[in-house]
């Protein structure tokens, strides 16, 4: 469940990056990995989590918005081929840097002492109360990005871009600042979910990657723009990936002996999101909620 | 006059609250040329569209050839012989002229899966696209890339693709669009030439040229025929001056 | 103005003459065959990108299971290449059917995602394969037998091969872009609307051409496994796919040489950089931005506007 959250989080700002922009955006995974690198350096310098969240947030939110003033702004007008490439350079030019600054190893960020422990759910079912936390952080976001889209003048502009961005230019909307703030919006997410993700994850190098495509499967399945198609594909996702996870082998177990099962087992749990992605696809080819016009 | 080669009946179309296309009927005999014309926001590009294919109506249905093809997608409708040309203009920027008139003959013309031989030294489909591309007189220009060509030299490489599919019918949108007074000249005796060979729904915008050109007439307002008839007809209905010519003169 | 064949024939003949001309040590074929290789699944890209504007972030999953059907094979006990080699191709022409007509459907900007995903479906597949060295993955003992030999273990055997496969392979693809079917992709590239008005479905077009692309990528991932003798997942890696995509766009995609010409490029850069630093990719991705921002029309570019 915490996993989904944290998904949407990093889905929400490519989904609406990519509907507002038309801009597919590979390093958006990068911004996640900064996030958690950052938290991680944060939290081993002021030996505080708070202090590193806080911290943490701004400069990936300034992360960002460099990467969109170096590279991503020059990128709008093409084509999705170059945009493909140009952010992948990017990407591997950040993770070669922080494998540079942090090294190759996974850094291990302590689980703050207010969060440490578990919620008894019912005798002999603990549930850790950080994940918890992650699981109302990610809803609070939600909710309050969902405020934001719906009911402010700025997510009014937001949705009518990514419905028909030549339209909000027509009417002469800055089209450029609304951009770099829809741009800065989501790094900060990706940022957050990546701060967040820090202790119950381990902080590597290349952590963004995995994410990152996880989320576009997310935004593809959700329907590229919606926020709230994002949030339920994410929780599906999250879902199809921990139960696939945790129950597959099992179910493998059923029709086979424990050693294979256990290997067919990961191996179809590995698959299944990509083929519910499929599945969903073949039905529905632009996603639960297509936003786009035309 | 023998069978419609084109019927449409009660052809309606909604986005949302608004109707776009309210019970629309109307034929195409062989050889005819029927003009559609109403002002701006009448629906006349929507009706296009459910006629080529692009969008489904929501009632009324649409024949074509003796066949009922109103859930027909657009490429279906187009092996049947229902040749349409864009109002924005659709050639291909990156093929010469010719590849762009081949292309449409060999639509018609064997299968497009054959992997090996070159599609330019075909002699059969080049032979029959340059024969289209004389008809409207672009002979000249075969080898120049579609991309560079004038504006209307597009209009006409457009008529040219249309013809190279040797269609029955023609669906022509706005074909004088954005032309000059000499290439509507052209166009217009281009397009005087096809008649009878075609049958042709016409829509457009210009009036001298339709009026020129038509054998019959529907007058489209909010979408829907208010008259339809010969253009001595049209000139003469009082609700049709009232609702149309009246705010064009 | 260049001869229009004179570029092609001077990288051709560039890798015809490398051995004779004291690049015939093991590191340095094994880096050309390498580079051949990823050539021949870089122009079954082009065609794919190129030809019918299908940008494919997943490529790397054709190499990959036809590499995997290799190893398989292998550990089967069968290294016949009259059997290998097509099962290879053909298992990596199913994947790429199965999985293009699902992502075809979608087109444009969907489609990248979704190539990128399946092929990520594709790595934590074959990571999950304990018995074929999961993660660590698998070494192969001997190379495929042809015709009951080991002659692709000659080296120059082996690099004579590869050229002559990938010169097969610029040819075909040549010939399929200028054939009937070529001209409905390129048609369907430029204006997928004008060629349904004319009475082509696109879809059986591109998938068509998704597939043969795949087949290509298959060959080349089983002629990869045996010029590495050793298969893992991170030969699908979706950094993969990216790699093969730059190699087109490097080498220029108008046509088919270029990508032949940017997988060249694309090894020795990397060897180059390599050893001049460990962290060589600080240089390469920013290169990489750049080639994307401003060299339009790639090396190929460069090349013609001097000739």
């Amino acid at each position: 469940m915490q996993f989904g959250v944290l998904l949407f989080l990093v889905a929400a700002g490519l989904t609406l990056v990519f509907g507002v922009m038309d801009f597919i955006n590979l390093a958006h995974g990068v911004q996640y990995m900064l996030g958690a690198y950052l938290g991680a350096s944060f939290a081993a310098a002021t030996g505080s989590f708070w202090w590193a969240l806080l911290l943490a947030l701004p400069v990936a939110l300034l992360a960002g918005l460099l990467l969109e003033w170096l590279v991503f702004r020059h990128l709008y007008a093409r084509d999705h081929l170059a945009q493909v490439l140009a952010t992948f350079g990017v990407i591997l030019s950040l993770n070669q840097l922080v494998r540079m600054v942090w090294g190759s190893a996974p850094l291990q960020v302590p689980v703050p002492a207010l969060l440490e422990g578990g919620i008894q759910l019912m005798p002999g079912l603990t549930w850790p109360t950080y994940r918890a936390a992650i699981l109302l952080a990610g809803l609070a976001t939600a909710g309050l990005l969902w405020l934001v889209v719906e009911r402010t003048r700025v997510g009014a502009l937001v949705r009518a871009g990514a419905s028909n961005a030549p339209m909000v230019a027509a009417l002469g909307v800055d089209i450029h600042r609304l951009f770099m703030l829809v741009f800065g919006c989501g790094a900060m997410l990706a940022g957050f979910a990546g701060v967040m993700a820090a202790p119950i994850l381990s902080v590597e190098p290349g952590m963004g990657d995995t994410v990152l495509i996880l989320a576009f499967v997310v935004i593809v399945i959700g329907g590229i723009g919606s926020v709230r198609g994002a949030f339920i594909a994410a929780l599906l996702v999250g879902l199809i990936e921990t139960l696939g996870r945790s129950l597959m082998p099992d179910l493998m177990r059923l029709f086979l002996a424990p050693s294979p099962a256990r290997q067919t087992g990961a191996a179809l749990a590995s698959m299944l999101v990509y083929v519910a992605m499929a599945g969903i696809l073949a039905w529905r080819p632009r996603g639960l909620f297509p936003v786009r016009a035309g | 006059m023998g069978e419609p080669l084109l019927e449409l009946r009660g052809l309606t179309k909604a986005f949302g609250a608004l109707k776009v296309t309210q019970d629309v009927s109307l034929t195409v005999l062989p050889g005819e040329i029927h003009a559609v014309i109403g002002p701006n926001g009448a629906g006349k590009t929507t009706l296009v569209h459910q006629v080529s294919g692009t969008l489904g109506p929501d009632a009324g249905s649409i024949h074509f050839a003796g066949r009922d093809v109103t859930r027909l997608p657009l490429a279906r409708r187009a092996r049947l012989g229902l040749a349409r040309s864009f109002q924005i203009t659709a050639v291909l920027p990156g093929f010469s002229v010719l590849e762009n008139a081949a292309l449409a003959v060999q639509a018609r013309s064997g299968s497009s899966f054959r992997f090996w031989r070159a599609a330019a030294t075909e002699a059969a489909l080049n032979d029959t696209a340059l024969d289209a591309l004389a008809r409207v007189g672009l002979q000249d220009r075969a080898t120049t890339l579609a991309g560079d060509l004038s504006h209307g030299e597009r209009r006409q490489l457009e008529l040219a693709i249309a013809l190279a599919m040797q269609p029955r019918l023609l669906l022509l949108d706005e074909p004088l669009a954005g032309a000059g007074p000499e290439e509507t000249e052209r166009l217009v005796g281009i397009l005087a030439g096809l008649k009878a060979r075609y049958g042709i729904l016409l829509v457009e915008h210009d009036m001298a040229a339709v009026f020129a050109l038509a054998d019959r007439i529907s007058v489209l307002v909010y979408g829907q025929v208010i008259a339809t008839g010969t253009p001595g007809e049209i000139r003469a209905n009082a609700e049709v001056r009232a609702a149309y010519l009246g705010e064009d003169h | 103005m260049l001869h229009r064949y004179a570029v092609p024939l001077a990288i051709f003949g560039a890798l015809a003459l490398a051995p004779l001309l004291g690049f015939g040590a093991g590191h340095s074929l094994s880096l050309l065959a390498r580079a051949m290789i990823l050539g021949l699944g870089a122009v079954g890209l082009s065609v794919l990108v190129g030809g019918a504007g299908l940008v494919s972030l997943g490529h790397a999953a054709s190499f990959g299971i036809g590499a995997y059907a290799v190893v398989m094979l292998d550990a089967a006990g069968q290294t016949n290449a009259g059997v290998v080699f097509p099962v290879a191709v053909l298992a990596a022409a199913v994947f790429a059917l199965l999985t293009g007509a699902v992502a075809i459907r979608t087109a444009g900007v969907n489609f990248i995602m979704i190539t990128l995903a399946f092929g990520q479906m594709a790595f934590f597949t074959a990571a999950s394969l304990s018995a074929y060295g999961g993660d660590d993955g698998y070494t192969l003992y001997a190379r495929t037998r042809l015709f009951g030999t080991r002659l692709l273990e000659n080296r120059w055997f082996f690099h004579y091969l590869l050229l002559a496969l990938l010169v097969l392979a610029w040819v075909a693809g040549r010939r399929l872009l200028a054939s009937r079917f070529g001209r409905v992709l390129r048609a369907i590239r430029e204006n997928p609307l004008r060629v349904q008005a004319l009475g082509f479905s696109p879809y059986p077009y591109q998938l068509l051409a998704y597939t043969l692309a795949g087949a290509l990528g298959g060959l080349a991932g089983a002629l990869l496994a045996n010029a590495t003798e050793f298969v893992a997942p991170s030969f699908i890696a979706w950094q993969r796919s990216g790699d093969l995509l730059f190699m087109v766009i490097l080498g220029g995609l108008g046509q088919l040489h270029g990508a032949v010409l940017g997988a060249l490029a694309f090894v020795l850069l990397e060897e180059y950089l390599a050893e001049l630093t460990p962290h060589w990719r600080l240089i390469f991705g920013p290169l990489l931005v750049l080639v994307a921002l401003y060299l339009k029309g790639g090396l190929l570019g460069l090349v013609q506007r001097r000739g």
